[in-house]
């Protein structure tokens, strides 16, 4: 009879230690990972040193320059980062309220023969490619919005308020926030849904066991529960506003000006790259405009560094302990 | 609804004395109100109907569940009697939480729950279309299985959180409610100094008791309890148990268990369910719980209090 130690049951046998799988998994994986790090900190640096002329030659002013001239040779980056500001602001403001409200009725209303075909057509909107969305909003949205939402509002209330004055072109900052807040209301809307749906049931149960409607079982137990992946899903959505290219460089008006009234023509950072990177000779140009996308790129970092801080303080009041027994 | 929050504090003031004066045919002051409190708007017909003592007797007669085609629960009588605890057990599966549900209709949540038959809380028929099944919760109130109070909230929100939907309430009243009903919850001492706190920063069992005071701030008068110490250690269990006692005073409390030891401590009557062959599940007797423990009529009851089966 042979021991335990004798037949070799418990050594690796024929299967040598150092080659073996589970080192050359962790080897690979790890090594791709790494890359990705690698990766972002190049192009990080790249758009650093390719900048370096634009910094040397205008300094901070670059960044509050209100020109923009390549005869002149003179560059600024201030209208494109109004521009790139208003109209994500404009679409966060028209999608997030939009889009949270579906996502309640998606998640908590709907039958669900209604709310998954829904949903599932409300994602097929992230996938129609931004250029189609943007001949869209030329031939349709853009003559439409003149017609109606921006003649009202400047023979309204613009009469008073410089801001909202017209004339209004159709193309401009609104229109391309309205664009914006379509792009970016699937990201909302199926964020949203799954952090709501994902909120547990014994939370709306406790509300409604005392005296509440629907509505307000939403109200004050769903919807503070399930805050924090709102306010991700939200900042999300405010991400690809910020760096969304193609549709909005359709619809803006491609004017370097800096906007002075919601129906002004103008540009975004994404949006004057596009439409002059083509153009721009080798020199202080091109600098200029890869200076934009480093300004923008430090807009998207700070943006998610900012939200998850917010995520992590509305998070932190010991939401999901109540599960636990 | 501007009036509750003063009958709240009212009534629990209150209370003692009535509970302590209540005879079965004794009409109680509170009477036409608390049925106008369920019945909807003042002008309705069931606010002025004439009704026997309103005390929180509970009475369900031939009661069916259906989820869909599937019969959860068959032909179901028994009376609840007002101001004791009532225990349903019976091994799992056999409907008690789901006849539990049906009477204070927190199962309507459930899409395609239906139910056949009646449920009357002192002599109202709680199914009747006048009823508004959003302020009859407020009267018959429900603590559950897994403690939930609401994380965002704190101790002190938590308790009024039934209060804050019906209106505006001075903080001196709020205050004078949540000091009550975590009294009255035994959770006071445990918990005054930290009434800004979030809910979940407390214990498991200490969280349970946080739940029956928040159902017990909108001033109900019947509690229902879904197995509320299953997620509890024993030590916890326990002071639910004592809790449990001291609020059947004031209370018509019905009790759903596991737990046959808890429902022969705790319990007034006790009703036994089991499963039957087409899955549905039905009442095999009901009695009071010595002799449902000693002496059940049933051989099915003897042989699960003895814990032969279940």
């Amino acid at each position: 009879m042979t021991t335990l130690r004798q037949s070799g049951r418990l050594t690796s046998g024929s299967r040598s230690r150092w080659l073996n799988a589970d080192r050359l998994f962790r080897g690979g994986s790890g090594a791709f990972a790494f890359g990705i790090i690698v990766l972002l900190a190049g192009i990080g640096t790249l758009l650093f040193i390719s900048s370096i002329p634009t910094w040397r030659t205008f300094g901070l002013a670059f960044i509050t320059g209100t020109v923009w001239n390549p005869v002149t040779s003179v560059y600024g980056a201030l209208p494109f980062i109004i521009g790139t500001l208003e109209t994500s602001l404009i679409a966060l403001v028209l999608a997030a309220p939009i889009g949270l409200l579906t996502a309640i009725f998606l998640a908590e209303l709907a039958p669900r023969r209604v709310a998954v075909p829904v949903s599932f057509l409300i994602e097929l909107l992230a996938a129609i490619p931004s250029v189609v969305i943007g001949l869209w909003g030329v031939f349709v949205l853009s003559p439409f919005l003149r017609g109606t939402v921006e003649a009202w509002i400047s023979s309204t209330i613009g009469r008073y308020v410089g801001f909202l004055a017209g004339p209004s072109f159709g193309v401009g900052i609104f229109a391309a926030g309205v664009i914006l807040a379509i792009m970016i209301l699937p990201t909302i809307v199926s964020i949203s849904r799954e952090v709501i749906t994902a909120v547990p049931n014994n939370q709306r149960e406790a509300m409604l066991a005392l005296g509440a409607t629907r509505w307000e079982t939403v109200r004050k137990a769903v919807i503070p529960f399930a805050r924090s992946g709102i306010i991700g899903a939200i900042i999300l959505g405010l991400g690809r506003a910020l760096g969304e290219t193609m549709a909005v460089t359709m619809v803006i008006g491609n004017n370097t000006r800096v906007p002075t009234r919601l129906f002004d023509q103008g540009q975004t950072i994404s949006s004057q790259i596009a439409t002059t990177f083509n153009e721009a000779g080798v020199g202080l140009q091109t600098s200029a405009l890869i200076t934009l996308g480093f300004i923008l790129l430090i807009m998207t970092i700070s943006l998610n560094i900012v939200a998850r801080l917010l995520v992590r303080r509305v998070a932190g009041d010991g939401v999901g302990q109540a599960t636990g027994g | 609804m501007k009036e509750i929050p003063e009958m709240a504090i009212e009534s629990l003031d209150r209370a003692g004395e009535t509970a302590a004066v209540a005879s079965p045919n004794g009409q109680s002051p509170s009477d036409q109100q608390s049925v106008a409190r369920y019945a909807g708007a003042p002008g309705s017909p069931l606010a002025t109907a004439p009704t026997s003592v309103a005390t929180g007797a509970m009475e369900v007669q031939a009661l069916n569940v259906y989820y869909s085609a599937f019969r959860a629960v068959r032909d179901v009588s028994l009376p609840i009697t007002p101001q004791s605890v009532t225990a349903l057990i019976g091994p799992s599966g056999c409907g008690k939480s789901t006849f539990l549900r049906t009477l204070n209709r927190m199962h309507e949540v459930i899409p395609g729950a239906r139910v056949e038959g009646t449920v009357t809380l002192d002599g109202v028929d709680v199914y009747d279309p006048r009823i508004d099944p959003v302020q009859l919760r407020r009267v018959i109130g429900m603590v559950f299985q897994r403690p939930n109070p609401f994380p965002t909230m704190s101790i002190y929100d938590n308790v009024v959180a039934g209060l804050r939907l019906t209106g505006r309430h001075s903080k001196a009243s709020l205050d004078g409610v949540v000091e009550r009903s975590l009294q009255r919850a035994a959770l006071w001492n445990e918990v005054k100094d930290k009434l800004r706190q979030s809910g979940v920063s407390l214990s498991g069992g200490q969280q349970q008791r946080l739940c029956i005071a928040r159902a017990l701030a909108v001033d109900p008068e019947v509690i229902l309890m879904d197995e509320p110490c299953s997620a509890l250690d024993p030590v916890a269990t326990l002071k639910i148990e004592e809790l449990i006692s001291d609020l059947r005073d004031r209370y018509t409390i019905v009790i759903v268990t596991h737990n046959m030891q808890q429902a022969s401590r705790v319990s007034d009557q006790t009703a036994f369910f089991t499963m039957g062959d087409d899955r549905a599940g039905y009442l095999v007797e009901m009695g009071p719980t010595k002799e449902m423990f000693t002496s059940p009529k049933d051989q099915l009851t003897e042989d699960y209090v003895s814990g032969r089966f279940g």
